[in-house]
């Protein structure tokens, strides 16, 4: 397998060349029944992707496997087993630095562990792909699903989407490398998926053929020259702002930093066009009872949401697919109609119900229940929802 | 594209200033006899530095840069400390990312550079301290010496963290006072180039700057044999003056005399690449 056998029609392993477009929506698809993880494969097959980085860690360790497979096969150009997450995605890093498509999976404390290279990543703009399997942190030792580790992410300057199930996971990580490669948003994406429920249930899911795939990345529309020798060096290489007087060096580091801040902005009307909106609304749209939530929760919400109709109760839920850029527009458009906000979560703290807060602050009149709230692998039943909704609304009556 | 992203428009050599135009004009970009007898009266590719009068590290590095087969080729990876306030002076690609990440970094940027210029040479160096080589990275210098990769890693042991002000490291000798170990440091010096022979080196070096062709030989030596057969080490002494209470000129009276101490000769050859260094002198690109 050589880079060298890419035509204009063709890439590398023989599949025609597409654009995001005809993958996503134009493809005719076929039933498939898979986990999030063989999805995963399904959707790096279709992506071009020259370089891959892995390790080790439950429960995002299968889908490592199944790139690495992928690059056995020859779809993928480079692959290799890191160290330890650290080290992975300082890895990763050098991939996307040197002008590849790049992506890699981890899960929990792996998150933790590379923390600090998240903050690089997005200060290098680099569009590399994170695909995030959701799962508990220590201590104690916990490998169930809980999605905490999101939190920690959400300023790290990455873009930051959350895929419900099987079906959003492949869409959605097909769609992030096309709207992180973008000129003009050009920064890392976090794809996120509950650990488990996404990463290990067998869902049926609708796949576009394995023998198209999306055009390769162009490294030389990047904003920053790619670190490869073949274009002038640029200046944030050549001359950083640490190099400066501090009175330089503060003014241009938060430009900077703003400036990312922008570019994951930007990035907005990609998203709307490839995800069909940045949120998802279900059930009766005058509902006074509103859920907010990603990834399962959502899924759950629906239940109650449809359980709650027998009894006559209107509800609806308002299902956020970017958490970074968070959907402020979408949310209060959404919630125009509520006058109760639950935001059930799988996590102790309840960041998405803080998110929703600070959104609506002054925006809304609605009361905002970040409830129920389950961790460390508790489930969600629809009954939990449900005592919440019908005990917080009595009140309220 | 090589040594034409040096090359300026002409429409633009009238407003270049002279530093730009003297890279095209006057630098060396390849070419056996590229050297550091070109510091001479060549354009060097390091414009300038920051660090302190008389510092060695800034001699160590002009030599390792004039030594360098073929710079317009070459990717230089960094990490934080005395040297990253050097980098930004270099005109090749270079990186600075993390404190201590510096080889994982250069492998990625290494397998891609393979993975999309098949036909080309790429060369990734890696220019770090001994803080970032062997304490706070020291997991990521020995992995990609596990892992084979077709890098060079250079460390500047100055046996001190000079650029937080003077705190102990692993590389500093035992019973050496200094920040955070007040009462002189407890454990010996760690042997990083013996740790780079049983973690899978081709090559490993030992030497101070002391001797500016003696480093000129090495760092091509090195270079060459991470390109076809793997990992290549080596471990330069140059003192921080400052720490260690020396004036601006003691810098290589220092390096001399520890040629003959901590610094004493060591060089490590696998036998294939001892095999392979050979043709290279037979070839002429030696």
């Amino acid at each position: 397998m050589s880079i060298k056998n890419m035509t204009k029609e063709k890439n590398w392993s023989g599949q025609t060349l597409v654009s995001t477009d005809y993958l996503l929506f134009e493809a005719p698809r076929e039933k498939h029944f898979m986990t999030g993880s063989e999805v995963l494969k399904e959707a790096m097959k279709r992506c071009t992707v020259d370089a891959s980085v892995s390790y080790p860690i439950t429960p995002q360790s299968e889908a490592a496997h199944l790139i690495g497979e992928l690059w056995a096969e020859g779809y993928v150009g480079t692959y290799f087993r890191g160290e330890n997450e650290f080290g992975v995605m300082s890895e990763v890093a050098g991939c996307a630095m040197a002008g590849a498509r790049t992506v890699t999976t981890t899960s929990g404390p792996g998150t933790l562990r590379a923390m600090e290279n998240f903050p690089m990543w997005s200060g290098t703009r680099i569009p590399c792909q994170l695909v995030l399997m959701a799962r508990g942190i220590n201590s104690p030792l916990t490998i169930q699903p809980d999605n905490l580790e999101v939190s920690f992410l959400l300023e790290t300057g990455c873009m930051i989407w959350y895929a419900e199930n099987v079906q959003e996971l492949f869409d959605m990580s097909i769609a992030a490398f096309t709207v992180a490669e973008m000129p003009d948003v050009h920064v890392p994406i976090i794809t996120a998926v509950d650990g488990f429920f996404v990463s290990h249930t067998r869902e049926s899911v609708m796949l576009p053929a394995d023998d198209i795939a999306l055009f390769p990345y162009n490294p030389y529309k990047a904003p920053l020259p790619p670190i490869d020798s073949e274009m002038p060096p640029g200046r944030f290489l050549r001359d950083p702002f640490v190099m400066k007087s501090n009175y330089i060096s503060y003014a241009t580091h938060a430009s900077w930093q703003w400036e990312v801040r922008s570019a994951v902005d930007r990035s907005i009307p990609y998203a709307k066009h490839f995800l069909k909106g940045l949120a998802h609304v279900t059930g009766d749209q005058d509902a006074e009872i509103v859920f907010v939530a990603c990834g399962t929760a959502s899924h759950q919400a629906k239940e109650a949401n449809r359980e709650l109709t027998k009894m006559g109760i209107k509800s609806k839920v308002v299902k956020l697919r970017t958490i970074r850029p968070f959907p402020h527009a979408e949310l209060l458009e959404a919630t125009k109609s509520a006058k109760y906000i639950f935001v059930p979560e799988f996590n102790i703290v309840g960041w998405l119900d803080k998110e929703v807060t600070q959104s609506l602050y002054g925006k809304s009149e609605a009361k905002i229940i970040g409830r129920p709230r389950v961790a460390g692998g508790m489930s969600m039943p629809v009954e939990a929802i449900l005592k919440e909704v019908l005990e917080n609304v009595k009140k309220g009556a | 594209m090589s040594v034409d992203i040096y090359k300026i428009n002409p429409e633009f050599r009238d407003i270049m200033p002279k530093e730009i135009l003297d890279l095209e004009d006057n630098a060396t970009w390849y070419g056996e006899k590229r050297g550091i007898n070109d510091l001479t009266d060549k354009k060097e590719i390091l414009e300038e530095h920051s660090l302190c009068a008389g510092c060695p590290e800034a001699a160590a590095l002009r030599y390792i840069l004039a030594s360098l087969p073929t710079p317009s080729e070459t990717v230089i990876v960094n990490s934080t400390g005395c040297t990253s306030l050097m980098f930004p002076h270099i005109a090749l690609h270079t990186v600075h990312s993390l404190f201590g990440n510096q080889n994982a970094v250069a492998s990625g940027i290494k397998r891609v550079l393979d993975w999309r210029f098949p036909d080309k040479t790429k060369d990734v160096v890696v220019l770090a301290g001994d803080g970032a080589t062997i304490d706070i990275g020291l997991d990521y210098t020995l992995q990609s010496f596990f892992r084979q990769e077709k890098i060079t890693t250079i460390c500047f042991d100055n046996e001190v963290y000079a650029n937080t002000g003077g705190q102990e490291s692993g590389s500093t000798p035992k019973g050496q006072v200094f920040k955070m170990a007040p009462k002189g440091k407890v454990f010996d010096k760690v042997p990083m180039w013996e740790l780079a022979v049983t973690s899978g080196c081709q090559y490993s070096v030992k030497l101070t700057a002391s001797a500016p062709k003696s480093v000129a030989k090495v760092v091509r030596e090195a270079i060459l044999i991470a390109r076809e057969m793997g990992p290549s080490y080596i471990h330069l002494y140059t003192p921080c003056i400052l720490e260690i209470g020396l004036d601006a000129n003691e810098g290589l009276w220092e390096m001399k005399e520890q040629d003959k101490d901590r610094f004493v000769s060591f060089k490590y050859v696998s036998p294939e690449a001892e095999e392979y260094l050979k043709n290279c002198k037979k070839e002429g690109i030696l």
